[in-house]
């Protein structure tokens, strides 16, 4: 994972294959982390923040996530990291009701959006998927679809109003990075692109709605390294107008693009979050034992 | 922390109680608009009353809708409220016909059904007069035999398909859902043709089952072939390590392990030509007295029954027999499908 | 003296070696047999291609073409009963066929189509094994019920809609009728094949629909799609040649039921294209009308609409298998 050579750093990187078995010192990590400027929240003019207010999730009697509660302040990225299996990705989709699709699905707990329970009864909820945007792990345009249209499909989904079409065809394209690939090739079907080009593609689809955040389920987790640099890229640029909350396997990358960072674990039971704090302290300085013990990589 | 492991799951997004009482109160909007639609247009019956219903609740429901979320949820309305309407009038027609056929039948029944044949009795008689002797012991001969010709067929269609997989495989496949597509009136024709005028030249029960076993390999074939392929690759290839003949392994492995799904098959061909009338009245005719002889001469058979009695009546009587029969013949398919979901049901669980 | 070291030429890639099985004898054996029952299906369908035309030949050439365009089915006989006069002609049948199973479709196929949509996407767990399991019995319900019962119950409704129909969009010429007679039309037959159609097109819409693959579903939904939007979005595109497969198939189903029209439709030898009107036929009633007291002349004709069902139902399925296997699989 950390074999490409274009990210911008001051030590050197170790050598690592596997993102766990890094010999690294817990300042290395910190030290790309602080590569970042922090940004200060509240200071960029932008949508608005997601809190989390004790929120815990079940999947019928199985308690899978366990009284998180957890502020992304508007205009900044945090990243969730954690071993598998506790309770991440669970936890984003709550942030975007996603989580009841699930049939035994159970919640409890509150998710503010601007302030607003986003459970309140009477919400409706397709508004809000369109104010919380969400990017899946296996890029999934819609193969019935050309490029152009799958990036206006949620216009047309949701029945949107634009005033003009072919403008905000080419901001989503370029603010994802595929408009030069993608600008004379947008009346191909999806699935004619590579899965870096695809997955950029769903970025700029889920751009199109004008999402206040953007949820990001390991979106790298299935690409080259290429493809995940200029995603990574891709976040940064956006992070300046919106929040983003991205769930990765990767410390390296959350070093990487993320302003704050969120350990969670589950130790057989239901996940937990255990700490949360701007990205360079959370490696170099964690406060709970276990925290240090994953940043370090003493398990994985 | 006690306090935190006190929290309840819940479903916010479930209709909440204020949420369900809007929605009955748009249904009894709809039956208010749908009352005064028909005293507008003078339709009535059941079916003017449901259309009007259908009418009343979708506009309501789409203004609703409209109202609280826009153009996208009232649409999303329109969805729902048409293809719960659907749903609707495809089981309308099952209540409906096993309604009629118990209320029209069950007069019909009468210990002798089972005893006794129409030798003696025509269509008219008094209802305890006559049964179905005939009708039932025929089906039973001429299904059977059937059987005797479907099963071998259909199982070497079946293991082809699945064991060998030769350069055939396409074709059959595709032959054998063509062969699904048989109208069963043609299936009656072929055997008339092939069998009856040139060489027998009078009806049997033989050319019935001949006939019904054209429309019964499809079926057979087809869930034959489904089960065989649920059963994994590991199975036959743990038999051929052990060094045993292809053959040897598809009939001591792979054919035992899918019996009961063999049998569902069977089942299933069986319920798909129990009530087939067109190929019998071309090739078996049809007797009154009963005929156990597959080979010479009509026989009965209970779809024959129900069909004369219901173009030769005209009486109460007549009517009787030809719901008494249809009943029958209704039981019988219901015992058929119960079966072989039960069946299907125990091999999953074990 | 000198070191063989083994060298291994990397100028010459390796050829494969031709793996040969020979099988046993009694494999072999096994293989002729099996391959040969499952030829069997290519076997009967030959020769009922084969019986058919070979019996309904003489009338093919008699009549040619005309026997698919002229609607003329009699056998005149003069006082000694000799057949004088001979004219066999399918065109009232054939169209009477078409058109009520096209009524069939265009009145089954939706119905068909939501249904499956409500049960795979709005019904909850429990009720929907119920109403599954009520659709596939329906399935399995013999089709002289649904003649005998069509005719005693459905009858008399179809009958006053067919009515209200006519008075109201009379003025299009397919629901005028020369005279008020309403029972016994095509519009009733085709109501009740589209009755007889629903279960199977349901079930095969339904298997289709519910391996619409999850991710784009969930895709759709994240852009705030309703139901609807994602329905048309994803499922819809995805199902489209499985759902007009299994329209074909209903077709070709309709187009073959004797029975269940028998009961419901008079057969009269005139072309009939208003289907609200009481005349018409379908060609397997016809065979099972004239069937018993044909003499040898038309019995061969008999055959030879038999031959023309077959043809057409042939057609009709081997569009239906092209449309389920090829579009449907790739979910463009």
């Amino acid at each position: 994972m950390s074999t490409h050579d274009e990210v911008p750093q001051e030590n050197s990187q170790p050598q690592s294959g596997d993102k766990m078995k890094t010999t690294t010192t817990p300042h290395s990590l910190a030290d790309v982390a602080s590569a970042r400027a922090v940004k200060a929240p509240g200071t960029q003019p932008l949508g608005s923040g997601l809190e989390a207010r004790g929120v815990h999730a079940w999947f019928g009697k199985k308690h899978a996530l366990k009284d998180v509660t957890l502020d992304f302040a508007a205009g900044t990225v945090t990243a969730l990291i954690g071993p598998s299996g506790c309770g991440k990705s669970t936890f984003l989709r709550t942030l975007n009701r996603m989580h009841e699709f699930i049939p035994t699905a159970a919640l409890a707990g509150e998710v503010l959006l601007g302030g607003k329970d986003i459970y309140a009864s009477g919400t409706d909820v397709t508004k809000i998927r369109l104010r919380v945007g969400m990017v899946f792990q296996k890029p999934n345009p819609f193969p019935s679809m050309t490029i152009g249209q799958n990036v206006l499909s949620g216009i047309k989904l949701a029945q949107l109003k634009v005033s003009n079409t072919d403008d905000l065809l080419e901001e989503c394209l370029t603010r994802a990075g595929l408009w030069e690939e993608a600008k004379d090739r947008l009346n191909e079907h999806a699935s004619a692109l590579s899965g870096g080009q695809q997955q950029r593609l769903c970025i700029a689809r889920s751009l199109a709605v004008r999402p206040e955040v953007l949820l990001m389920d390991e979106p790298c987790s299935a690409l080259d390294p290429g493809s995940t640099f200029r995603i990574e890229q891709t976040i940064s640029e956006l992070s300046q107008t919106m929040t983003i909350v991205i769930v990765t396997h990767n410390m390296q990358q959350a070093a990487r693009v993320s302003d704050y960072s969120a350990f969670m674990l589950s130790d057989g039971g239901p996940g937990e979050l255990i700490e949360v704090a701007p990205t360079n302290e959370l490696f170099s300085r964690p406060r709970d034992k276990r925290t240090e013990d994953y940043v370090t990589g003493r398990f994985g | 922390m006690t306090v935190v492991d006190q929290v309840k799951p819940g479903m916010p997004w479930l209709p909440t109680k204020k949420e369900k009482s809007q929605k009955f109160v748009s249904f009894l909007l709809a039956l208010i608009a749908s009352v005064v639609l028909l005293f507008v247009t003078g339709l009535n019956g059941k079916l003017g009353w449901v259309f009007a219903f259908f009418i009343s609740y979708v506009s309501i429901s789409f203004i609703t809708e409209y109202r609280k979320a826009g153009k996208p949820a009232a649409q999303d309305s329109l969805l729902t409220s048409i293809s719960r309407f659907a749903i609707f009038l495809a089981i309308i027609p099952i209540v409906s016909i096993v309604a009629t056929v118990i209320s029209k039948g069950w007069r019909g029944l009468h210990w002798g059904l089972f005893t006794q044949d129409m030798s003696q009795a025509t269509v008219n008689s008094p209802i305890t007069e006559g049964g179905m002797l005939a009708a039932i012991s025929g089906t039973l001969i001429m299904v059977g035999l059937a059987l005797i010709f479907t099963l071998p067929i259909s199982i070497l269609t079946a293991l082809y398909l699945t064991e060998i997989n030769g350069k055939f495989a396409g074709i059959i496949r595709f032959l054998v859902q063509a062969m699904s597509g048989v109208p069963s009136i043609v299936a009656g024709l072929f055997i008339l043709s092939s069998i009856v005028y040139p060489i027998t030249q009078s009806y049997s029960g033989l050319m019935g089952a001949l006939a019904l076993s054209i429309l019964m390999i499809p079926t057979v074939a087809r869930t034959a072939e489904e089960v065989l392929l649920l059963i994994p690759s590991d199975l036959r290839e743990a038999g051929l390590a052990l060094g045993a003949t292809q053959w040897r392994t598809v009939a001591m492995v792979v054919v035992p392990a899918v019996k009961s799904g063999l049998v569902t098959a069977i089942i299933l061909g069986v319920a798909r030509v129990v009530g087939e009338t067109a190929p019998i009245i071309l090739v078996t005719g049809g007797g009154d007295a009963t005929n156990l002889n597959p080979v010479s001469g009509p026989m009965g058979s209970i779809p024959f029954y129900v069909w004369k009695s219901f173009l030769l009546g005209g009486t109460e009587e007549s009517s009787q027999r030809t719901w008494a029969g249809l009943l029958i013949l209704l039981i019988w398919v219901l015992l058929l499908f119960m079966a072989a979901r039960f069946i299907s049901s125990r091999t999953r669980k074990g | 003296m000198t070191d063989k070291i083994p060298r291994v030429s990397n100028t010459i890639t390796p050829v494969p070696r031709e793996l040969v099985t020979q099988p046993r004898k009694s494999d072999q054996l096994f293989r002729v047999i099996v391959t040969s029952g499952g030829l069997s299906s290519l076997i009967i369908l030959g020769l009922i291609l084969s019986f058919l035309t070979f019996r309904g030949l003489e009338v093919l050439r008699l009549e040619g073409l005309g026997l698919l365009t002229s609607s003329d089915w009699s056998v005149v006989e003069d006082e000694t009963g000799n057949v004088v006069e001979q004219n066999y002609g399918l065109a009232a049948m054939l169209v009477g066929t078409i058109m009520s199973a096209t009524i069939a479709v265009f009145v089954g196929v939706p119905i068909a189509v939501l249904t499956a949509l409500f049960l795979e996407f709005y019904a909850g767990r429990k009720i929907r094994s119920i109403l599954i399991s009520l659709i596939d019995l329906m399935a399995a319900f013999p089709s002289i019920l649904f003649g005998l019962w069509g005719f005693l119950v459905m009858m008399p409704s179809v009958e006053y809609w067919a009515k209200l129909l006519n008075k109201y969009l009379g003025w299009i010429p397919i629901f005028d009728v020369p005279a008020p007679v309403f029972t016994r039309s095509p519009f009733i037959a085709g109501m009740v094949l589209a009755i007889m159609i629903i279960p199977i097109c349901t079930s095969i819409s339904r298997e289709v629909f519910s391996q619409t693959p999850l991710d784009r579903i969930q895709a759709a939904y994240a852009l705030g799609a309703t139901k609807l939007a994602m329905i048309r979005a994803v499922v819809i595109p995805f199902g489209r040649g499985g759902v007009v497969g299994g329209a074909m198939l209903g077709l070709g189903r309709a187009m073959g039921e004797t029975v269940a029209v028998y009961s419901v439709l008079n057969i009269v030898y005139q072309v009939n294209w208003q289907m609200l009107f009481g005349a018409g036929g379908n060609i397997a009633s016809l065979i099972l009308l004239k069937i018993g007291e044909a003499d040898r002349e038309e019995t061969n004709a008999l055959m030879a609409a038999g031959l023309v069902l077959f043809i057409l139902t042939l057609i009709v399925n081997f569009i239906a298998n092209f449309l389920v296997n090829r579009l449907g699989k790739t979910g463009r």
